[in-house]
């Protein structure tokens, strides 16, 4: 019964994965990365790895992928355009993709490359997934998971320099330039020369009055 | 599991350059953009910290921390402190340039030293998990650095290429080594040698065919033909300081982890790899010194010289003996230094509004500038491979043992395609030396980064008058760090 839900749940993977590359609209590409999440999801959850498959639906499909949809619709970017290329070079990335293809399975399915004793160990009872993961990350993967910690800071600093502008046309006000105003900052004392009563016929255009 | 158990002071200079990067990453908030000279400074004094902390804690053995992730040996340790010593390069070099292009911001100090952690993971881990994080700390800090100046439309089409590009890299690399855990149950490198090595262990087919896939993923790293193709454009369209980045301290890194890679866990396959990488090399030197003749763009005839040298690179590690991989290391940390001097005479002479990336504005640079010019000078001879600088004893030592191999073709082969390439190094100095002026342009540049660049140009002539040194060191560390 697993094989065959394996089966059935790899082809729509690879399916989905494929339409992902080849859906003209992109609001349906990111609804079909939706779907196969949702179906590697699935095969982890076939290989009892609860705890990911439900995270991967969580952060994954309800996080990532609803931000990604709403970029999708915010840009308006025509994505034809973009795609323009796409069908010409298809023939000759086929081709390629096709041998590379060819030669993986030839290669994965020689006996030799078969794995004795891969099956999955039934885990004894009362084992907690969510328990033996906290553990072998914070002994055994201590490294890797604060240096995962590090990239996601880096992508952090790295999203923010690339994408925050001050805007010029903000009206905003600073409170502590609000308080610190002087009256030199606000007031300009301009000395003038007096001057002759101007004549009714002459109004003088006069451009200095104003400083 | 206690602290000691962890054995965590082994790792100390990337834990103090993580904190030390995070404060500058704090305190730069607090600095406005008149006085952000401090965030250099202090950039400045976390990599000396660094180094010296690394220099003080080099010892002649193996020290594992964190549970086998990590591991101290001399390898490491002196790759390290040439990285260490390459970022500082950069930021003494690209500070004027920054400042002129709008680009002197807290993110450049920042991404640049978390660059470095990447890179000094990339040469201390020895699990497969810990080495690609390190090379993705590595990679996302350079892809948003070749992005810095938003505004430059060259310089968001080669973030985009080197994105999309090392993605796919970084995939090829991540499926290799799936493949290699699925055959022998491991990540760890020591565990996944002895597995291959005993017979009935570990599956070999399936091994081999992850072994493609990363050499694919080292190869698209390193630059090497055919995976070269976004080098050129990420080379011309990257501000320089940090094209200088990516051209100097990040071949140590990729050195040290094909090291890990290749002649560490997949030490049982070494005929297998030195085929593919015979041709990796054969193609990178005879494409990189042959395109580079045809570029009219400093920055982009770099690009090619960097493929070229990268070629020389893998015929030294093809070897698979410990002359060959002290060979390659020497190699790698001399290319360091001589790109980075290479970037840094272009940074002197580019100024506001002017890029000094073209060939043609390097003619009668000897009538303006005499000292730079014969600094250049020492540069090209260097990589070219002339006699008495250090670029030569470089080659030598990789032909050595390539001929020590008895793979005596491929030693011709790369002396011809060297002299193939000793043309467009030449040209340049052809341009400054007999052509005229074109104008007197002025120099950038403080005097403190006038002097490190005279004194790094002069480390080329003077390691190449005592290169033994330098490569008796390099030959210790790798004896006692690879049990051949």
């Amino acid at each position: 019964m697993t094989e065959v839900l394996f089966y059935v749940f790899a082809t729509v993977l690879l399916l989905a994965g494929l339409l992902v590359i080849t859906a003209k609209n992109p609001v349906h590409a990111a609804l079909y990365l939706v779907l196969s999440f949702f179906t590697a999801a699935m095969l982890w959850m076939l290989m009892k790895a609860e705890f990911l498959a439900v995270s991967l639906v969580v952060v994954y499909v309800g996080a990532v992928m609803v931000l990604f949809l709403f970029v999708v619709m915010m840009l308006d970017i025509n994505f034809e355009e973009l795609r323009k290329g796409f069908w010409k070079f298809v023939p000759l990335a086929a081709l390629v993709a096709a041998i590379m293809a060819a030669e993986m399975v030839a290669i994965l399915l020689h006996p030799a490359a078969q794995i004795p004793g891969a099956q999955l160990v039934e885990p004894p009872p009362g084992y907690s997934n969510v328990h033996e993961l906290g553990r072998e990350i914070y002994t055994t993967y201590f490294l890797p998971f604060q240096l995962a910690a590090a990239l996601l800071l880096v992508g952090m600093v790295a999203a923010i320099a690339l994408t925050l502008r001050k805007r010029k046309n903000s009206k905003y006000l600073n409170p502590a330039d609000q308080i610190k105003v002087k009256r030199d900052d606000r007031v300009r004392m301009v000395k003038m020369s007096t001057e002759a009563k101007p004549t009714f016929e002459q109004p003088k255009a006069d451009g200095e009055s104003q400083s | 599991m206690t602290w000691t158990s962890l054995n965590a002071w082994v790792a100390a200079p990337e834990i103090f350059l993580f904190c030390a990067t995070c404060v500058i990453l704090l305190l730069d908030l607090f600095v406005s953009d008149a006085k952000r000279g401090i965030t250099h400074a202090l950039a400045l004094i976390a990599l000396v910290v660094t180094g010296v902390l690394l220099v003080y804690g080099y010892s002649p053995a193996q020290q594992f921390g964190f549970s086998h992730m990590f591991i101290a040996d001399p390898l490491a340790t002196l790759a390290k402190v040439g990285m260490v010593i390459g970022v500082a390069l950069v930021l003494i070099y690209g500070r004027s340039y920054a400042i002129d292009r709008g680009i002197f911001k807290g993110e450049l100090y920042s991404l640049a030293l978390f660059s470095l952690l990447g890179m000094m993971v990339m040469a201390s881990a020895i699990n497969m998990l810990t080495l690609y994080i390190g090379l993705e700390l590595l990679s996302l800090s350079l892809y948003a650095l070749v992005a810095l100046r938003r505004d430059s439309v060259e310089s968001t089409e080669a973030a985009m290429k080197y994105f999309v590009l090392g993605a796919l890299a970084s995939g090829m690399l991540l499926y290799g080594m799936s493949m290699v855990y699925g055959a022998t149950g491991s990540l760890n490198v020591f565990e996944i040698s002895q597995k291959l090595l005993i017979d009935h262990e570990g599956n070999k087919l399936l091994a081999v065919f992850g072994l493609v896939f990363i050499v694919t993923g080292i190869g698209f790293k390193l630059g090497a033909v055919p995976f070269h193709m976004w080098v050129p454009d990420v080379y011309q369209g990257a501000p320089t300081p940090i094209t200088q980045l990516i051209g100097s301290a990040p071949k140590l890194a990729a050195f040290a982890f094909t090291i890990r890679l290749l002649a560490q866990a997949l030490e049982g396959f070494t005929p297998e790899w030195r085929q593919m990488l015979v041709v990796l090399a054969v193609l990178s030197l005879a494409i990189g010194n042959l395109t580079a003749i045809a570029q009219t763009n400093i920055k982009r005839m770099f690009a090619y010289s960097t493929i070229s040298h990268m070629g020389f690179l893998l015929l030294g590690i093809l070897v698979g003996s410990a002359v060959g991989y002290a060979a390659a290391f020497f190699y790698a940390v001399t290319y360091m230094l001589t790109a980075a001097a290479g970037f840094g005479v272009v940074m002197l002479l580019a100024r506001q509004g002017f890029e000094a990336d073209r060939l043609d504005d390097y003619k009668g640079l000897a009538r303006n500038h005499p000292w730079f010019a014969g600094m250049l000078l020492m540069v090209m001879f260097s990589m070219a491979g002339v006699p008495v600088f250090v670029g030569f004893f470089a080659k030598l030592a990789v032909l050595k043992a390539v001929i020590n191999l008895g793979m005596v073709w491929l030693a011709v082969f790369a002396v011809a395609m060297s002299l193939v390439g000793a043309f467009y190094y030449l040209r340049v100095v052809k341009l400054m030396y007999f052509d005229e002026p074109e104008s007197s342009g002025a120099l950038s540049g403080s005097l403190f980064s006038r002097v490190v660049l005279s004194l790094n140009c002069l480390a080329l002539l003077f390691i190449g008058l005592y290169p033994n040194g330098l490569l008796s060191l390099l030959t210790d560390a790798v004896v006692f760090s690879l049990p051949l």
